[in-house]
């Protein structure tokens, strides 16, 4: 079966990406996982992995070329064509994805991209208008990504492909400098303070039993097999979100999707004020050493601008810490359309009661803001609880 | 090793860990974390390219040492002369 890998949404935001860089040739056998291309977005370059295993037939994009959302770059023969990571959560994210303007597309696009690629051989929906339209401008339907109903193509997804198409350099020429990632951050906050009623929690706990067993560790470790205390931050959570599913999903459509897996955001700054949040895929299935070793792997790669596309896009619950910057706690915003977020305050050295006498101790504020259309307040204290609790006996992370 | 080699040393590995960084800004006596917004990550990532580098193993209670890249070079300076 033939398969066309396709530009994938990597963004809440993107239109369109640079290709960079081929990492495949025509006759390459690519397993499902394996990073094909080399794409440059708002979020800097990102290396997009392959939904689908085959053999790469034919390269049809020239790197330097600027190409839509949803356009075809290569097509595998032979392709043994998976669904996506989660298929569950694919096709509400097709749906989601029709009722909003494009701006507002989900960051989870991609998998709906990856579940649309994955069925090629799926009737499109195309109005009649679009389709005349099409057909007089010279452009393939099966080209465009739909943003009507039932993700079917409307004459504006054939408007807006066409623009596309002409703005893009001939191949060789080099890319347009890509948009200011504070503009992605800025549409992506100010939807999740339209649209989310949001709800904040706090809640301060002593960090003086993680602390400890994370010196006692280190000094039993080479440098790297290092702990930091996000690691853990980052394992409680993942398994507060195991217990508590209602906290690890989406909000599509009017309804709460919990999602099976729990993948982990974390807030990562990069230098000269941007930020990301690729996921830590699986977190609560991890050891602390792996959670902690691929943390580390993904922040030189996202300070150096090698994230992967599944990080990216994969996250179900975010994690933000301003541990180092001396403030007390954080009352994050939830990332759309993700339906909660915590945050974890600096660790800071205070008085504590602990058996009727005060003594000093490391001190952590976790909050959590949830989404009121799925959680409440009751259930908010009970998920912050675990994660406290959780960082209370750090032997079991 | 005089000491603008191992600064020089230094400081390539401080490039690994922070590759965005414009060494020519870079100031020598001013922590890492006041100019170029340095972490415990980069700090981590840091102490473990100078082990690398140089065989000596900061322990986490010397961290601090590392904070700018004059610092470092006097602390290395230092272990590598105790070394010897």
């Amino acid at each position: 079966m033939a398969h066309d890998f396709r530009m994938p949404s990597l963004g809440p935001d993107m239109e369109s990406g640079t290709l960079l860089e081929w990492r495949i040739k025509p006759g390459d056998e690519v397993r499902r996982g394996d990073i094909v291309a080399l794409v440059e977005t708002d979020k800097g370059a990102i290396d997009v992995e392959s939904f689908a295993a085959g053999t790469v037939e034919k390269l049809l994009v020239a790197p330097g070329t600027r190409v839509p959302v949803g356009m075809v770059l290569a097509r595998f023969s032979g392709a043994e064509v998976q669904a996506a990571a989660a298929p569950e959560e694919a096709a509400p994210a097709a749906a989601a994805r029709a009722e909003q303007s494009p701006a507002l597309a989900e960051p989870a696009a991609a998998l709906a991209a990856a579940a649309t690629a994955s069925a090629p051989a799926q009737r499109q929906r195309i109005s009649p208008a679009a389709r005349v339209r099409a057909r007089q401008l010279g452009i393939d339907p099966a080209q465009v990504t739909g943003s009507g109903v039932g993700g079917a193509v409307t004459l504006e997804d054939i408007a807006r492909y066409a623009a596309a198409v002409a703005a893009s350099p001939p191949p060789a020429e080099p890319a347009r400098a890509a948009p200011d990632m504070r503009q992605v951050i800025a549409r992506a906050m100010t939807r999740s303070k339209r649209e989310i009623p949001h709800y904040y929690l706090s809640l301060t706990c002593s960090f003086l039993a993680a602390r400890t067993w994370i010196e006692q560790y280190n000094a039993g470790v080479g440098i790297q097999g290092r702990l930091l205390p996000s690691a853990l931050m980052l394992k409680a959570v993942a398994l507060a979100a195991q217990a508590m599913p209602e906290f690890n999903g989406f909000y599509r459509d009017g309804q709460f999707i919990p999602s099976a897996s729990v993948h982990v955001g974390m807030a990562i700054a990069m230098r000269g004020g941007r930020l990301v949040a690729p996921a830590i895929l699986d977190a609560g299935t991890k050891t602390i050493d792996v959670v902690m070793s691929e943390l580390r792997d993904l922040t030189t790669r996202v300070r150096a601008g090698h994230m992967r596309s599944a990080e990216l896009t994969a996250s179900t619950i975010t994690v933000t810490s301003l541990a180092e910057e001396g403030v007390d706690l954080i009352v994050p915003a939830i990332y759309p359309p993700q339906t909660a977020i915590v945050g974890f305050g600096s660790i800071l050295e205070r008085p504590w009661i602990v058996n009727g006498t005060v003594r000093p101790a490391p001190l952590v504020t976790i909050t959590v803001a949830g989404d009121h259309r799925v959680t409440d307040g009751r259930a908010g204290a009970r998920f912050l609880a675990y994660i406290r609790d959780a960082l209370q006996a750090p032997q079991r992370l | 090793m005089n000491p603008p080699d191992l600064e020089n040393r230094i400081l390539s590995i401080f490039l690994e860990v922070a590759p965005d960084v414009d060494p020519a800004t870079l100031q020598r006596d001013v922590p890492f974390r006041d100019q170029f917004d340095f972490d415990s990550m980069d700090t981590l990532n840091f102490a473990l390219g100078l082990h690398k580098e140089f065989g000596v193993e900061v322990p986490e209670t010397d961290y601090r040492e590392l904070a700018s890249l004059a610092r470092t070079a006097a602390y290395l300076a230092t272990a590598l002369e105790h070394r010897s």
